[in-house]
């Protein structure tokens, strides 16, 4: 009978193919794209997510980018100069103009950076910045609240808009410039940015083009992409279908189980990227004594083996982690390494006196990170090994945070990745003891404190010397790292693919922006 | 028929009212919008604006007498993620899902009856033994496989080289089984024309007819071997009932006995099943369209699930409600044509 079926199927399908398809002609310099998701608006300043900030890439041009090593390479801002501890002063970058014709001055900055500092989802990461100042048309002047290492990290979420084009009113007497969540903004659905990208259509949830800027600044670059066609694909197996089959020229989000098939693929090729963020667990203190014990949180560390994890669980598709900050971070601790060791741990679980264990509970998501209910079903067995019986629950993202947010489980998975790309961020959201003033701790579901780390963290913060200041981000990674303020697993890897002939490889980034306006596709 | 009509619109009514109520009850459960509108390290208290802001703060009455007085003007209010109307997005979804379902039922009607009526008059032949084997396979396998394996075949392509391929018959076979693959594997292409209104079609050009052929298909096998074991055994049965047995010993011809004396009494149970499970077709879009990212009403959903869209989940339960109320009305006017003694209005003949 299969062997009919496959017959039949055979037929039908020699029939179909030899006989009207035409090949698919894309021309040489349209890149059909199949993301994960679609930009969720037009208003870059509406939310902070990955996806926004692939966006941002495309239509807009930040300050200054980083580069595949953690440098800062200019794009809009060709010079700065860090005049005193508070001050800094950038050069702009001239003959640059928007995708409405306006030219780009130092005016725009200035009003981009109050309407971060109005956004929802930025105002706390702009929150260190007082003000911006236009010197004259091609030099600002930003002055922070107090000395400020991490100016530049915030100069690329910085991506100036054409302020002219978002002044005035609409015709149903709305501001222009207003960032309205989930609402029908003018800036929601009109753009005019300078980026390499100009969007042409859009129909959200199906599909968005763009056409190459014709007057984009950066002549020098060897990109030739001249439109862009992105279809979004949410799902894993028809994202990979696409790229098969040919259908799409370049997809994200490769899944782990698909790794080996594109590989062994002749006509696509994989890129895979060390990601930046961090997968780990948190065990919370409020619900369970025995985790305020030290050496009950060593021996959960210890217990788990994330270099099996990644390495069979994940497929390689991850790279162990002994602590928040990824190589390339200031504050990555190259000593800090996995330490699996189940005899230690069992030593150490004897010693604080849980020889015979504990019962616990434990939630994770089930579609938000790579893997992540398998990863959790893992650590909860390697758990047992120590006496410390798991009791799983996974559910789908939307139900996760806030069940997450009432902190009533022991044990609890999270992902991190640190908007400023710097590791004190980790900290302060993950690490520090909790404090509902100034928001820190937010996501410290464990309740964990250790006054010692923050107070050195947040020294840190205001230290301008970056040599002295990643020696003593390094110094709290070692302390966490020995009173285990959170059990690290891994740093989810990225992974891209594309068809023979687009060279994705150069324009690929740890941080999971493309710059899609430097890419090169030679067929 | 006019009471029959104001009776089926009061059903409609009833349908939405019970949805609306049960969709609102369940919000809670579908998660938390906020989380999925704001970047993580945000602040509570800007969560908190935002959810006074979209009034999900209230209590679920004050909620729902507010969704209710704007629904019956037609407002169903504000989708989270489309920013615009939900109506209005599930208009645009529409056109989509109801091509999908059109394509799959022509596709199951023009192969269920020729198949169906075939087996019931040959019962024995090899043929019909080869399409009630294969029917039960494609009852049993979901429709997801299906749909993966039709784009693993005609999308992607499959090598064979199971044969030797030394020898002339191995190779020949290997190249027989072995398939190009170069349909389209995702969405709608982009040679779609222009109808009216919200609605493109993928009907009136080849491209497109090309995009809505694999889809179609995995749709239609979720029901075509159901209808085709349906009409088989309702032609067996009529093909016993005294009238044909009349009709042959009148001596007409065979043809005319089978196709218009004999099929016309089958398709009466036909016709009922047909209009409910073309109703259950338009849930299935959801796992059809997720598959090949058809941008219908079904994808629509599923992302508007996944990320606590509540006013478009709402809406959408209730749009679909209507559409069983009224594929259910049309069922029933046809078959009062089909069968002049069925009075409508289920008032004694």
């Amino acid at each position: 009978m299969t062997l009919k079926k496959t017959l039949l199927a055979s037929i039908i399908g020699a029939t179909v193919a030899g006989g009207a398809m035409l090949p698919l002609t894309a021309s040489a310099e349209t890149l059909r794209i199949g993301y994960s998701a679609d930009p969720e608006t037009l208003d870059i300043h509406e939310q902070l997510s990955g996806g926004m900030l692939r966006f941002s890439h495309l239509a807009f041009d930040p300050l200054v980018r980083w580069t595949k090593d953690f440098d800062f390479e200019p794009r809009l801002a060709t010079e700065w100069e860090q005049t005193d501890d508070t001050h800094m002063r950038m050069t702009l970058r001239e003959g640059v103009t928007f995708h409405s014709g306006n030219e780009f001055t130092a005016k725009d900055v200035v009003w981009t950076i109050e309407r971060l500092k109005e956004s929802p989802d930025y105002k706390a990461i702009f929150e260190p910045i007082a003000s911006a100042e236009a010197i004259d048309d091609y030099t600002v002047e930003i002055t922070t609240t107090e000395p400020y290492p991490l100016m530049l990290n915030l100069a690329t979420y910085i991506f100036p808009m054409d302020s002219q084009f978002y002044t005035g009113e609409t015709d149903n007497g709305n501001d222009k410039a207003e960032i309205v969540k989930a609402g029908n903004s003018f800036a929601s659905r009109n753009i005019s940015g300078t980026g390499p990208f100009r969007l042409t259509d859009r129909r959200q949830g199906v599909r968005v083009d763009f056409e190459r800027f014709e007057d984009y600044w950066d002549t020098e670059t060897e990109g030739n992409v001249s439109s862009i066609v992105l279809t979004p694909i949410s799902e894993n197996a028809s994202r990979v279908a696409a790229l098969l089959s040919g259908g799409v020229d370049f997809i994200d989000a490769v899944p782990p189980n698909d790794l080996e098939r594109i590989r062994e693929s002749g006509d696509v090729k994989l890129v895979e990227v060390p990601g930046t963020r961090i997968i780990g667990f948190q065990l919370n203190q409020e619900k369970v004594e025995a985790f305020q014990d030290v050496r009950v949180r060593q021996a959960v560390d210890l217990a788990i083996n994330q270099e099996g994890i990644a390495d069979r669980l994940m497929r390689g598709f991850a790279t162990p982690a002994g602590q928040f900050s990824p190589e390339g971070y200031s504050g990555h601790n190259p000593d800090l390494v996995p330490r699996y060791n189940l005899e230690r741990a069992q030593e150490l679980m004897a010693e604080a006196g849980y020889e015979d264990g504990f019962t616990v509970d434990m939630i994770a998501p089930n579609n938000r990170y790579v893997n992540d209910a398998q990863i959790a079903q893992a650590v909860a067995n390697m758990l047992s090994r120590i006496n410390i019986k798991v009791n799983l629950r996974t559910m789908p993202l939307a139900q996760y945070w806030p069940e997450y947010d009432t902190r009533q489980s022991d044990i609890a998975m999270i992902g991190w990745h640190a908007d400023t790309e710097d590791s004190a961020n980790f900290f302060q959201y993950l690490s520090f003891c909790i404090d509902d003033e100034t928001g820190a701790g937010q996501y410290n579901y464990g309740n964990y404190c250790n006054e010692e780390i923050d107070a050195l963290v947040t020294e840190a913060d205001s230290v301008t010397n970056l040599d002295r200041r990643n020696e003593m981000l390094r110094e709290a990674e070692a302390m966490l790292y020995e009173d285990v303020g959170f059990v690290m697993l891994h740093w989810q890897n990225l992974a891209y693919a594309a068809a023979n002939g687009v060279e994705i490889e150069p324009v690929v980034n740890a941080l999971d922006f493309p710059y899609l306006g430097d890419l090169v596709i030679s067929r | 028929m006019i009471a029959f009509l104001i009776k089926r619109l009061m059903h409609a009514v009833l349908v939405m009212f019970v949805i609306s109520v049960l969709a609102f009850a369940i919000q809670d459960n579908l998660g938390d919008p906020i989380q999925q509108m704001v970047g993580q390290s945000v602040p509570e208290s800007e969560r908190d604006a935002l959810r006074e802001r979209l009034g999900l703060n209230d209590p679920f009455i004050v909620q729902y007498v507010r969704f209710a007085k704007n629904a019956v003007q037609g407002d169903f209010g504000y989708s989270y993620f489309y920013r615009e109307p939900a109506l209005g997005v599930i208009a645009r979804h529409l056109p989509a899902t109801l091509e999908l379902v059109f394509a799959a039922t022509l596709i199951i009607v023009l192969l269920s009856v020729p198949i169906g009526v075939y087996s019931a008059i040959k019962p024995r032949s090899i043929i019909s033994r080869f399409f009630m084997g294969a029917s039960i396979i494609g009852i049993s396998i979901p429709v997801f496989l299906t749909a993966i394996v039709l784009i693993q075949i005609f999308s992607i392509g499959i090598t064979v080289s199971i044969f030797p391929e030394s020898t002339s018959w191995g190779a020949w076979l290997n190249g027989f089984f072995s398939t190009q693959g170069s349909m389209p594997s995702f969405g709608r292409g982009y040679d779609l024309v222009h109808v009216i209104g919200h609605w493109d079609t993928n009907l009136a050009s080849w491209n497109g007819l090309k995009h809505l052929v694999l889809p179609a298909i995995s749709l239609a096998s979720i029901m075509l071997p159901l209808f085709i074991r349906l009409i088989r055994a309702e032609m067996m049965e009529v093909l016993q009932s005294e009238y044909v047995k009349y009709a042959r010993a009148k001596g007409i011809s065979m043809r005319r006995v089978y196709f218009v004396h004999a099929l016309k009494n089958t398709m009466l149970p036909v016709i009922t099943v047909g209009g409910v499970q073309i109703g259950t077709m338009v849930a299935y879009t959801i796992l059809t369209e997720t598959v090949f990212q058809w941008p219908g009403m079904g994808l629509m959903f599923l992302d508007a699930i996944n990320r606590a869209d509540i006013p478009l989940i709402v809406a959408y339960l209730m749009i679909v409600g209507v559409i069983f109320v009224v594929t259910n009305t049309i069922v029933d006017l046809i078959y009062g044509f089909v069968n002049p003694t069925v009075k409508l209005t289920g008032k004694p003949a």
